[in-house]
């Protein structure tokens, strides 16, 4: 009952959300450039410009992973759906937009790196740690690309529509929020594994 | 007539039992994840292709049976499948051409080649599929018969 009277607050609230774009075209340029830059890095073999990209990319993929997992989802879970549909409309087409460039950023430089410094011969000592490092990007890609991108996309053509489903939010939101969670519990053990490389 | 109105006469999304395409998105990803882990895992030396192929036959297989299960769909959205369908195939098609040019680049070639590619095709043609069914299941529609709005 609760739900619906909520559905039907968040439904009255339509007229004053904002316009809900799927994909924020103006960020597309700064994606192309940041790509540009991955693929440059690549084609030169250069360790500086692989390494950067590696960094910061996966600096921002942890970072934003645990943030959400452990910080915003919780803080989320226990708002109001007219909250978050309020939230959402402004934070799901950035995460569209941001999540796949960093990842793409930070996994086509970290494979060429393991390939320049020669993590990915068997008889690496630490190729171990590179191959158990595939397995928890396995893990998370499963969980982002089967369960979390689709609900983040749904969530956002149910904020297009003139009275969004309060019901229909809820349930994708909690599948959002429970993902973040398990992708942030997966990036602490990224973290072991990547200082364990780097020591 | 409001949404909500529309909602009382057409199939409500929300109640409307659909089959487990993403379980079944998520268990072809899996074993598209393990074939290439276990390829890459024997990088840059050459790794038996049998495994690879054995998971990449069973991701097909498991993405076959979702398109199956997709199309004998009744009173489902397909506009909206198709549209964001389209959209996120041009997406990971781009993703897809990246990685295909990695592989070149580092002088993959041959059946290895091949086998990689394949399995870049079905992580390509996956992805696209859940985005629009997750989409597509929460848009309203119009029952086509009296039996299939329950």
């Amino acid at each position: 009952m609760a739900v619906a009277a909520e559905a039907g607050r968040a439904s009255e609230s339509a007229a004053q959300r904002p316009s809900v774009q799927i994909v924020p075209v103006k960020g597309l340029p700064i994606v192309a450039l940041v790509l540009a830059g991955v693929v440059v890095a690549i084609t030169r073999n250069q360790t500086w410009g692989l390494t950067f990209c590696h960094v910061v990319g996966g600096g921002l993929w942890t970072g934003i992973d645990l943030f959400v997992g452990f910080v915003v989802g919780p803080i989320l879970a226990r708002m109001t759906i007219a909250a978050r549909v309020e939230f959402s409309t402004r934070f799901m087409p950035m995460m569209l937009l941001i999540m796949p460039t960093i990842v793409t950023m930070t996994l086509a430089a970290g494979f060429q790196l393991a390939r320049l410094e020669g993590f990915l011969d068997t008889s690496n000592p630490r190729h171990g740690w590179v191959v158990a490092s595939f397995c928890v990007v396995g893990v998370m890609a499963v969980i982002a690309l089967a369960y979390l991108e689709p609900a983040n996309v749904a969530v956002l053509f149910e904020l297009r529509k003139l009275e969004p489903d309060g019901d229909v939010i809820a349930k994708l939101m909690r599948r959002f929020v429970y993902t973040a969670g398990i992708t942030g519990v997966m990036q602490i053990s990224t973290l072991l594994i990547m200082t364990k490389l780097a020591s | 007539m409001t949404t909500a109105d529309l909602q009382a006469v057409w199939t409500r999304p929300f109640e409307r039992r659909m089959p487990p395409v993403t379980e079944i998105g998520a268990a072809s990803m899996v074993a598209v994840v393990v074939g290439v882990i276990y390829l890459s895992a024997y990088l840059p030396k050459r790794a038996p292709l049998g495994v690879a192929v054995a998971m990449f036959v069973i991701a097909a297989a498991l993405q076959l049976t979702n398109a199956v299960l997709i199309a004998r769909l009744r009173d489902f959205a397909w506009r909206r499948f198709f549209q964001v369908a389209r959209w996120a195939l041009l997406a990971y098609a781009v993703i897809a051409g990246v990685i295909e040019y990695a592989f070149i680049y580092d002088h993959t070639h041959g059946d290895l080649l091949v086998v990689m590619t394949f399995g870049l095709v079905l992580f390509m043609l996956n992805v696209p599929v859940l985005i629009a069914f997750t989409v597509a299941r929460y848009e309203a529609t119009r029952p086509s018969s009296p039996s299939s709005a329950a």
